[in-house]
C-alpha cells in the first residue's frame, strides 16, 4: 500500500516534469501544433515520438510477468470494444483541447501557476466530468 | 524550431519513463483524466494513490517552475471559451474513458485500437477545431 502510493506520487512528479520540459504546458504552443493554418509547428509530435516507444519497451518487458512489483494484479484495461461513447467522447474533448490547447495533465500540472483562468479551466473540466457521469448514472 | 524538437523528445522521453514505471510497478495505466475523475468519486473505492499522483504532478508543475522560465503559458482565449473548453474537456474525457495520456501514450503503446481510435478523433478534432477558429479569425 505505502510503496504503491510513493511510487504513484513520484510517477506525477516525473510526469509532470516532461510536460514541463516538453512544451505542453504551453496553451500557445500546443495551439500551434494543432492549427495548420498559420505558423505551424509540428514538434510536439516527438513528445508522443519519444514516449511511445519507450513505453513498448516497458509492455514487452512486463508481457512475461505475472503481476507488477508493488501489486498482486495487474489493472490496465483489456477492452477491446469500439463504443459510439469513446469515439463521441473523444471527438468533443479534442474540440475543447483545440480550443483552449489544454488536455487535463497539463491543466493539473499548471495549479501553482496562480493564474485564475487556470482555476477556472480546471473546475469547469471537472464541472463536465461530473455532469458525464450523472448523466450516464442517470441513463442507466 | 530545432530547440522544440530536442524539448519535445527529451520531455516525451521522461514522459515514456514515468508511465513505464506505474505500469511496471502499480500496474496501472497512466491516464490523467481517468485517475483524476474517480479519484473525485470519494470515498467510493481506490483513491489514496490517486490522489498521490495528482499531489505530485501539481508539485513536479511547481518544481519545473522554478527552474524552467515561463513554465505555464498564457491562456489562448477568452474567459467564456476557457469555461466552455473545460466542460467540454472534462465531459468528452469522462465519456471517450480516456485523454492524451491514457489513450495517446498508454493505449498506443499497448497497441491497443480502441485507444488508437479514440486518439484519432480527438486528434482529429483538435486540428479541425484549432484550424477552424484560425479560419474564422483570417489566415
Amino acid at each position: 500500500m505505502t510503496k504503491n502510493v510513493l511510487a504513484s506520487f513520484s510517477v506525477g512528479f516525473i510526469f509532470s516534469l516532461g510536460l514541463a520540459i516538453s512544451g505542453m504546458t504551453h496553451p500557445e504552443k500546443v495551439i500551434g501544433f494543432l492549427n495548420i493554418l498559420k505558423n505551424w509547428d509540428p514538434s510536439l509530435i516527438f513528445v508522443m515520438g519519444a514516449a511511445i516507444p519507450i513505453h513498448i519497451l516497458a509492455y514487452q518487458y512486463i508481457k512475461n510477468k505475472s503481476h507488477p512489483l508493488f501489486d498482486s494484479k495487474w489493472h490496465y484495461p483489456t477492452s477491446k470494444v469500439i463504443t459510439k461513447n469513446l469515439v463521441i467522447g473523444s471527438l468533443i474533448f479534442g474540440m475543447g483541447w483545440g480550443i483552449a490547447g489544454l488536455c487535463p495533465g497539463p491543466a493539473l500540472a499548471s495549479v501553482t501557476s496562480g493564474s485564475v483562468e487556470m482555476y477556472v479551466f480546471i473546475g469547469f473540466m471537472t464541472l463536465g466530468m461530473y455532469i458525464e457521469k450523472s448523466v450516464s448514472q442517470f441513463l442507466k | 524550431m530545432s530547440e522544440s524538437i530536442i524539448n519535445a523528445l527529451l520531455g516525451g522521453s521522461i514522459i515514456g519513463v514515468s508511465v513505464s514505471l506505474m505500469l511496471i510497478l502499480n500496474g496501472r495505466v497512466t491516464g490523467i483524466a481517468g485517475i483524476y475523475s474517480q479519484w473525485l468519486q470519494w470515498p467510493k473505492g481506490d483513491t489514496f494513490w490517486r490522489f498521490a499522483f495528482i499531489l505530485g504532478l501539481v508539485l513536479g508543475g511547481y518544481v519545473a517552475s522554478l527552474f524552467i522560465p515561463n513554465t505555464f503559458g498564457p491562456m489562448v482565449t477568452d474567459l467564456p471559451w476557457v469555461m466552455i473548453a473545460g466542460l467540454l474537456v472534462g465531459f468528452g474525457t469522462a465519456l471517450g474513458s480516456g485523454c492524451t495520456s491514457g489513450h495517446g501514450v498508454c493505449g498506443l503503446s499497448r497497441f491497443s485500437i480502441r485507444s488508437l481510435v479514440a486518439t484519432l478523433s480527438f486528434m482529429g478534432s483538435g486540428f479541425l477545431v484549432a484550424s477552424l477558429i484560425q479560419l474564422v479569425k483570417g489566415v
